[in-house]
């Protein structure tokens, strides 16, 4: 797709408008991810229930159109998805702006799979798994900056 | 000077007409001399350079070392030997920061740079000011970019020993007042490092006028091939510095347990060097000097105060430098508000206009900028432009800027 067009059609509707900018209230989670190169610079924050899904999501910060509306499709994503399957979305996501994954798996993405020819530009790479390498540290790894799940060694 | 007759020396441009070129303060394109200088190299004489003792080593030498006389005539260099060949200013820098610096830097004397150096003429520093215990200080410009005369004198004490300053911001295109600050560093005994990546390109330089003891600079930037560079040095403090780096054909004797050097510039330039690079960039001096700076400095000034003056005109748009064209060097940086730098570029090159997008190198210069400018990012888009664009361009990309907005989804 010509970039312009990929632009009209979804990415500035989600940096312009996004379903899931601002803050929320008691989430389980937050983590800030930053993209140096640029200063793109995200607050994620996640609520999961008890059976580990996530039952709600927002995102907040500054940064380009690409990095605000990828963090906004991959939103719309997860939430209602256990942990393991964001997981898997972002793992799905990953290979794509890679170029590895199969034809199945972009279309699993939904409008994030719109992203795909981001892996023609390595410059933007950064900006668009800035969200989804976030959300692979919060649920993968288990960090946290704050929340009613925070991470802190064992206890 | 005809840029149209220009524009056919360069076979990328001549091959892609509509494609505008905007992002020569990161590397320029090079004419068709320099590509020739290249090849020649590897297709006349190619050889092993100084050791080979056969005719091709023997030609090899002598084009690698003609180099060396053109690179130390271009930029007013008395000797030859004091022109090192390096990759890149980067390496150039680092190699005065640990040959020079390291050993001749005290705990408590001061390294004086701008905040609107390239990360590469300050990194070094930071690191020289780990290791000896100096400490580093930065000059503030003013709002447009300016470093003033009574600032700079404000910032130099007696304590301060090396002073760093890029000839020209690759930011904000501004020229700085290099030649002040060599004079106040050397009354406290001190040198002069001047980083010409971006000034060397666009001006006539000559290092004894300016007073620099280190002059840095590219070949990709100034027309020459990419992975060469040279560093100037005055010879009484290269011959005191000991080697960066070590290794053939850099040394006199070789013996289990200890060496001794070779003679300048040799003892700076270990392992086979880049012979067809300096070639390249060598003619790239030749094509500069035969075109001439005050016509490459004229087309330079006639392209930007388009750019400059069509970017201020419209509203949004924000342009950062000083307000007087020929203080620019050819560089505009702007930004568009509610539209990040990086999704400028992007749109951008979909009409085929190649901007730079990001913090250019030069972090701390964008934290200063967003917090004395209020920029809504930390960081800038930039056009930057070279004698071989024309004023044509200049007026589509301004056209093309006007719509940037809309791309992005805005009304206007």
């Amino acid at each position: 797709m010509e970039l312009k067009n990929l632009y009209r059609e979804i990415v500035n509707e989600h940096n312009l408008h996004p379903t899931h900018k601002g803050d929320m209230e008691s989430p389980s989670m937050i983590l800030n991810g930053v993209n140096p190169s640029c200063g793109d610079d995200i607050y994620l924050q996640l609520k999961l229930d008890e059976n580990d899904i996530v039952t709600d999501g927002c995102f907040n910060g500054s940064g380009c159109a690409i990095s605000q509306a990828s963090a906004d499709m991959m939103l719309d994503l997860i939430i209602g998805s256990s942990k393991e399957e964001a997981l898997a979305y972002a793992e799905r996501f990953m290979n794509m702006v890679r170029s590895t994954a199969t034809p199945e798996e972009i279309e699993s993405l939904d409008e994030a799979a719109s992203l795909e020819d981001i892996s023609h530009m390595p410059a933007r790479v950064k900006c668009a798994t800035l969200g989804w390498k976030t959300m692979q540290r919060m649920l993968r790894d288990g960090e946290s900056e704050g929340g009613s799940r925070q991470s802190c060694g064992g206890c | 000077m005809d840029v149209n007759l220009i524009r056919r020396d360069f076979p990328i441009l001549a091959d892609n007409p509509e494609y505008i070129y905007f992002d020569n303060a990161a590397t320029s394109q090079r004419p068709v001399q320099v590509l020739e200088a290249i090849e020649n190299f590897y297709r006349t004489t190619n050889a092993n350079p100084l050791r080979g003792l056969y005719e091709w080593s023997v030609g090899a030498t002598d084009i690698y070392e003609k180099s060396r006389h053109a690179m130390a005539g271009f930029i007013g260099a008395e000797h030859d030997e004091e022109i090192i060949f390096v990759r890149n200013a980067t390496e150039a820098l680092n190699l005065v920061a640990y040959s020079y610096g390291l050993n001749n830097l005290h705990e408590g004397d001061e390294i004086l740079i701008t905040v609107m150096e390239h990360h590469s003429d300050i990194l070094p520093w930071q690191m020289v000011a780990r290791s000896t215990g100096a400490v580093l200080k930065y000059i503030e410009p003013e709002d447009d970019g300016i470093i003033t005369e009574e600032n700079l004198k404000s910032c130099v004490t007696e304590k301060t020993k090396l002073i760093g300053m890029a000839l020209v911001s690759n930011v904000l295109g501004v020229k700085n007042p290099v030649k002040l600050a060599a004079e106040l560093v050397h009354a406290n005994g001190g040198v002069m490092v001047a980083d010409g990546a971006q000034g060397v390109p666009h001006m006539k330089v000559d290092v004894k006028e300016i007073g620099a003891d280190f002059l840095a600079f590219s070949g990709h930037k100034m027309l020459g091939p990419m992975g060469i560079g040279a560093l100037y040095g005055r010879m009484e403090l290269l011959e005191k510095m000991p080697p960066f780096l070590s290794g053939g054909e850099m040394i006199e004797y070789v013996k289990r347990d200890s060496a001794t050097y070779a003679e300048l510039p040799h003892k700076f330039e270990a392992g086979t060097v880049n012979a067809a690079g300096a070639a390249g960039m060598a003619a790239a001096a030749e094509y500069l000097n035969s075109i001439g700076f005050d016509a490459i400095e004229e087309q330079e000034n006639k392209v930007t105060k388009i750019v400059y003056e069509g970017l201020k005109s419209i509203p949004y748009v924000h342009v950062y430098g000083s307000d007087d064209v020929t203080k620019h060097s050819g560089i505009v940086t702007f930004n568009i508000d509610g539209c990040h730098p990086h999704d400028i570029s992007t749109v951008l090159d979909d009409e085929h206009i190649a901007v730079r997008a990001g913090h250019h190198c030069a972090q701390p210069l964008m934290e200063f900028m967003q917090e004395r400018l209020k920029m809504e990012f930390r960081a800038t888009a930039r056009a930057s432009v070279y004698f071989y664009n024309t004023e044509e361009e200049a007026e589509r990309f301004v056209e093309a800027v006007k719509k940037v907005r809309g791309w992005l989804g805005y009304g206007a």
